[in-house]
């Protein structure tokens, strides 16, 4: 009572902030009462503490090699076998998630950010700029994506860093063009007639009085491309030319064994392809149930 | 504007685009790894030789020059030379094409009829269990890596049950038949990726024409509801999918690079993993810009086609 009756500036700028904190408390409490995003909220978290704390519970060392345990199968020993090196694989499963975990959300990163900026500059000014742009989005668009990824990954040679900078400077016109469409229609709005009547410069209408607006777009793209990104680090890693051994990555272990299968040592691959389902299902279903709060 | 004038001018943005992918494919290739001889040849190769290599590939020559050359000479269809086969690249890009069409084929006879039937289906039973299922399926169906799907159909059909081979390499001289035979196990998880978006293309274009108003009229003026469906519901409805089926094709590819692999096919995709593991640059550029100009193709050919299909459309409108 005694804060709200300070001063009237103070509570006029309360009331300001109230608005769109009640529609992200809003949006929270939709996203918390949706099955899908709860369940997808649920196997992402699951992973992640794998990720991060995995190594201090898993039975065996990942990395170490046990001959004696060749392509073991599963046995109370080693719960889902032993590949070719005689590695512990339900061990390296679960701290498999660690390097696409970080690869794919860097990415992603580096793709909204970069994104964000050209699609505000692009969405702002128009003209040239945005039709250099567009033209150049159809180019990358005409390959797909893991084919412009290999590409760049010979020429670059791969790193996980190498992998982070192409997926996200492929994703970033991606991620644009979204942002200049969202960034068209606020243009016209009355605000930013009014910031640029107050003399603001273009930079500050752009970051500081538009950027807020089309949030919500691009948080939904990029949880959109967060499933593209671990769909395509896992394809990269299964192709060699991403995550790089001896790292228990799932793709690169499938890579690794799977012309070992006719031989029946199916263990080797099919927990890697349960665990990259799994990721990719719920990231997918997260972006989904979001996607369903913000777009309506 | 006149048709012609929308097909000229949509064949000159095609171009437009292709020379930018040029341009792109080269700059990766040639500029990226810096010194291609060395990129080549490893960190350990003596500097004579590295300079000999790029002399022979003629990458010591100004870029402009490089471009120009590598640009003019795949206009005429002259694709260069293999450094990993020391011959000429183009007879291999064009088995491997026709290989890779082959697979492509399987997929598509197998994909296209079924996904519409599936998307026309969920439609006419929306909001009922049936729709649910298929909805849901094709989505999961479609986020699922290539390898991942094939991986388990590999374990499943290949492995367990043994009722299809592992690997689409068939036997030399074998015919027509046996050759799907061995093509239906790879064409599965392309199936699977294409399903989801056409269904729901087919679905969303379905809802749409039959909450119309020339459904409702033709409903109403007593049409049976065979006539209703097919002369109008349908034939409104599928013309997006025909854009999407179109727009696939580059996704396909894609695919093929992944399910060519695991199934070691020798297709386009398994060429160009090929010379991207033994640093072929002249064939990987090639290969690739082969793809886009296949995929540039496919969109210029849905755009007509559905121009060509749709008279609402608006000739003159642009997006």
């Amino acid at each position: 009572m005694s804060v709200e009756a300070t001063s009237g500036t103070d509570a006029a700028g309360a009331l300001d902030a109230s608005g769109p904190a009640a529609a992200r408390r809003e949006r929270f409490r939709l996203l918390m009462r949706s099955p899908t995003f709860l369940v997808g909220a649920f196997v992402i978290l699951f992973w992640i503490v794998c990720a991060l704390f995995g190594q201090y519970f898993v039975p065996v060392d990942p990395y170490n090699d046990d001959m004696m345990a060749t392509l073991a199968p599963p046995s109370a020993d080693h719960w889902f076998g032993a590949d070719a090196l005689g590695r512990d694989v339900f061990s390296r499963v679960i701290v498999g998630s660690r390097d696409i975990l970080t690869v794919a959300p860097l990415a992603t990163l580096l793709g909204a950010f970069l994104g964000t900026a050209i699609g505000l500059m692009v969405g702002y000014f128009r003209g040239i700029v945005d039709d250099t742009v567009s033209r150049l989005v159809d180019a990358v668009l005409a390959l797909p994506l893991v084919i412009v990824a290999v590409l760049a990954l010979v020429a670059l040679g791969t790193s996980n860093i190498t992998v982070i900078i192409v997926i996200g400077l492929v994703f970033s016109p991606i991620i644009a063009r979204t942002v200049r469409t969202a960034v068209m229609l606020e243009r016209e709005l009355d605000y930013v007639s009014a910031a640029k009547l107050r003399g603001e410069n273009a930079v500050y209408i752009m970051f500081v009085e538009i950027l807020p607006n089309v949030m919500p777009p691009i948080l939904v793209e990029a949880t959109v491309r967060l499933g593209y990104a671990i769909f395509t680090v896992a394809t990269l890693s299964f192709l060699g030319f991403g995550i790089q051994p001896p790292s228990p990555d799932w793709g690169l272990a499938i890579s690794e064994s799977y012309g070992m299968i006719d031989g029946g040592a199916w263990w080797t691959v099919l927990y890697d392809a349960l665990a990259i389902a799994s990721l990719v299902v719920a990231v997918n279903l997260v972006a989904d149930a979001i996607h369903g709060v913000f777009e309506t | 504007m006149t048709f012609a004038r929308v097909l000229l001018k949509r064949l000159l943005l095609s171009l437009v685009t292709l020379w930018l992918l040029s341009v792109l494919v080269f700059a990766a290739a040639q500029l990226l790894p810096g010194d291609v001889g060395r990129a080549i040849l490893g960190p350990l190769a003596d500097a004579s030789v590295v300079a000999n290599l790029n002399h022979k590939l003629g990458t010591d020559r100004p870029l402009l020059v490089q471009y120009w050359d590598w640009a003019s000479h795949f206009a005429v269809g002259d694709m260069g030379h293999s450094y990993t086969f020391d011959a000429p690249v183009a007879p291999f890009i064009g088995t491997a094409l026709i290989n890779s069409l082959k697979l492509a084929a399987v997929a598509f006879v197998l994909v296209v009829p079924l996904s519409i039937l599936g998307g026309v289906w969920a439609a006419l039973n929306v909001g009922r269990p049936i729709d649910r299922i298929i909805t849901v399926a094709g989505l999961s169906a479609t986020i699922l890596p290539e390898f991942v799907t094939g991986i388990v159909l590999i374990l499943i059909f290949g492995i367990w049950l043994r009722w299809l081979p592992i690997s689409a390499s068939w036997p030399d001289g074998a015919g027509p038949l046996t050759q799907i035979y061995y093509l239906i196990l790879p064409s599965v998880p392309l199936f699977l990726v294409l399903f989801g978006y056409i269904a729901r293309m087919a679905r969303a274009g379905m809802i749409e024409a039959l909450d119309s108003d020339y459904t409702r009229t033709a409903v109403l003026k007593g049409l049976p509801w065979r006539t209703v469906l097919w002369r109008h519901v349908l034939r409104n409805a599928l013309l997006p999918t025909i854009t999407v089926v179109a727009t696939q094709t580059g996704y396909l590819i894609g695919g093929l690079l992944v399910v060519e692999v695991l199934f070691h096919y020798q297709g386009i995709g398994g060429l160009i993993y090929n010379a991207a593991k033994g640093k072929d640059f002249q064939m990987l550029e090639s290969g690739i810009l082969v793809i886009g100009l296949i995929y540039t193709m496919a969109t210029l050919l849905a755009d007509i086609l559905y121009s060509a299909l749709n008279p609402r459309i608006h000739f003159g409108a642009s997006e």
